[in-house]
């Protein structure tokens, strides 16, 4: 079968958690995207390439509108979760945030305990039994592979374990609102490679039950993890495409130049 | 080598260092002086009676500063329970909601003026508003007064505190749907909590020895008495008024009361130090 066949195959029983349209972007006066369109296919992870300043963490930030808590930064175009535009003014950002979780560079625990930084997420939205939220605060932390090293102190501070585990401990807490889609911006850059493994080996997993989209600068990262791939250069969507075969054949010379190192 | 350029600057720095050790050692010997002579006077006069007894009546022997004593503790305690929250409330606005507007850009401003308003305007306005009107000096006149002086002491510590409290941390909270309120009390405020109780305690060290606007609020009272609602005693006062009249055993009690306001503000002044850096350090 050639790989035109098998994408058609695949993209054919695909929904998509997340379709991106002519979507523009501006930080006041600066364009930082330029009508961008892609797909993100539900229960696969799509990673976002590209080097530094190329737009990806901005696309990633659209996804859950993070950018309107920062007056200046407008979006234009359409983004349809699950068909519905989420830019769309009357949106409640809370709700689509609640929806769409979000992991970011560097670890960020809140100034509480392991537990309560699960807890704080779900009692958003969902009011638990005691019972139920320890098992709820178990299920996540067991998502992220956390589990073991924390369940003997879930009442110490998430402040007080190392970079790794307190990304896990993110990543738990984003798993445990039981969003669509989660995102990840860099999600191992300030880990070191052990730490990073288990991130990964996570991502891989996340997948059968969420949508995942990851922005990474390190491209055998993308490589590892993703089922697809879109390469962005100055704000553009240069190539988007199944990862294994932009890795072993890109489309664009510009593409096969920042992945085999030439420039990036 | 240009050795005459080495020793003209080797010159240079060794008058800029001497002048730089003067200055130091002046400053030095004039506290060390300020703690010498109120330690001298201030420990001479300290006894049990200091705490038990009120202050004495003109020309009788003895007496102590009780009265003052709670009345100082009533008086500020009252205005670190008005300033505290409205501070707060007032530093949470301005860092998580206010931001750039105009509206906080006036507070901002306004409360910068607050903060160097000398402190017998704002006695004289708390006097103007409220003594003059209801006709009496009162305990609650002097907490008032003085929470003008704390709250933006309070502001603007909470404010700076919350900002030194990194945004990916706020965008986490907000990453997972949490409404602004829960971000602001749950997360930041959270986060900042060890540099705002450092900023209370600050402030409470700051008016715990303010005397101009306690003069025309609470005025002072001969007797003890724990009514907020009546003319109250308090150390400051009572400080100003006995240190300068002619009986010896006023001006001894003058002396006990300045100590224990000076104890007072350093053990707050090494607490909030304390305080601050265990926190930020953990």
């Amino acid at each position: 079968m050639s790989q035109t066949a098998q994408t058609a195959q695949s993209a054919a029983k695909q929904t998509n958690a997340i379709e991106v349209r002519n979507l523009n972007f501006y930080y006041g006066g600066f364009q930082g995207l330029r009508s961008v369109s892609l797909d993100i296919a539900e229960r696969k992870v799509t990673a976002f390439i590209g080097p530094s300043g190329c737009g990806k963490s901005t696309l990633l930030r659209t996804l859950n509108r993070m950018y309107s808590l920062y007056p200046g930064q407008r979006a234009e175009g359409e983004i349809n979760l699950y068909g519905q535009n989420i830019l769309d003014s009357k949106q409640d950002l809370n709700l689509l945030r609640a929806q769409v979780g979000m992991v970011f560079q560097k670890p960020t625990p809140f100034p509480m305990s392991i537990y309560d930084n699960i807890a704080f997420g779900v009692r958003l939205y969902e009011n638990l039994s005691r019972s139920d939220m320890d098992d709820r605060v178990e299920w996540s932390l067991r998502k992220a592979a956390l589990w073991e090293e924390v369940k003997s102190k879930l009442g110490q501070s998430g402040l007080s374990l190392s970079g790794g585990q307190q990304q896990r401990l993110c990543i738990a807490r984003t798993v445990s609102v039981r969003p669509k889609v989660i995102l990840l911006d860099e999600p191992t850059s300030a880990l070191d490679p052990i730490s990073t493994a288990k991130v990964e080996e996570l991502v891989h997993e996340l997948k059968s039950d969420y949508t995942v989209a990851i922005v990474t600068h390190n491209m055998q990262q993308a490589a590892r993890v993703s089922d697809f791939t879109a390469f962005m250069y100055v704000g553009e969507l240069v190539e988007f495409s199944v990862t294994k075969q932009m890795f072993i054949k890109p489309a664009k010379k510009q593409t096969e130049d920042y992945i085999t190192g030439r420039f990036g | 080598m240009n050795t005459a350029l080495y020793q003209r600057r080797k010159l240079a720095n060794t008058i800029g260092v001497g002048l730089s050790m003067f200055a130091m050692v002046l400053g030095l010997f004039v506290l060390l002086w300020i703690l010498f002579i109120l330690f001298r006077n201030g420990f001479a006069a300290l006894d049990l009676a200091l705490f038990t007894q009120s202050t004495p009546a003109p020309g009788s022997e003895g007496g102590g500063l009780a009265n003052a004593i709670v009345g100082s503790l009533m008086i500020v305690g009252f205005s670190v329970l008005i300033s505290t929250p409205v501070g707060i409330l007032a530093g949470v606005y301005l860092a998580e909601y206010g931001d750039e507007s105009r509206t906080a850009a006036v507070t901002r401003f306004m409360t910068d003026i607050m903060l160097s308003a000398p402190s017998i305007v704002l006695g004289l306005f708390i006097y103007a508003i409220y003594v003059a009107q209801v006709r009496h000096f009162s305990g609650w006149a002097g907490s008032l007064a003085l929470s003008l002086i704390a709250i933006p002491v309070v502001v603007r510590t909470t404010e700076n505190m919350l900002r030194l409290v990194p945004g990916s941390l706020r965008e986490a909270a907000f990453a997972l749907g949490a409404p602004r309120w829960k971000v602001a009390t749950m997360v930041t405020l959270r986060a900042a909590q060890a540099g705002v109780v450092t900023g209370v305690l600050l402030a409470l060290a700051r008016i715990s020895g303010e005397t101009a606007p306690l003069l025309f609020t609470a005025l002072n009272n001969q007797f003890f008495s724990a009514d907020m609602n009546k003319p109250m005693s308090n150390l400051p006062v009572v400080i100003f008024q006995f240190a300068m009249s002619p009986y010896d055993n006023w001006v001894r009690l003058a002396w006990g009361g300045a100590l224990l306001i000076t104890l007072t503000v350093l053990v707050l002044n090494i607490v909030a130090r304390i305080f601050f850096r265990e926190k930020v350090s953990a």
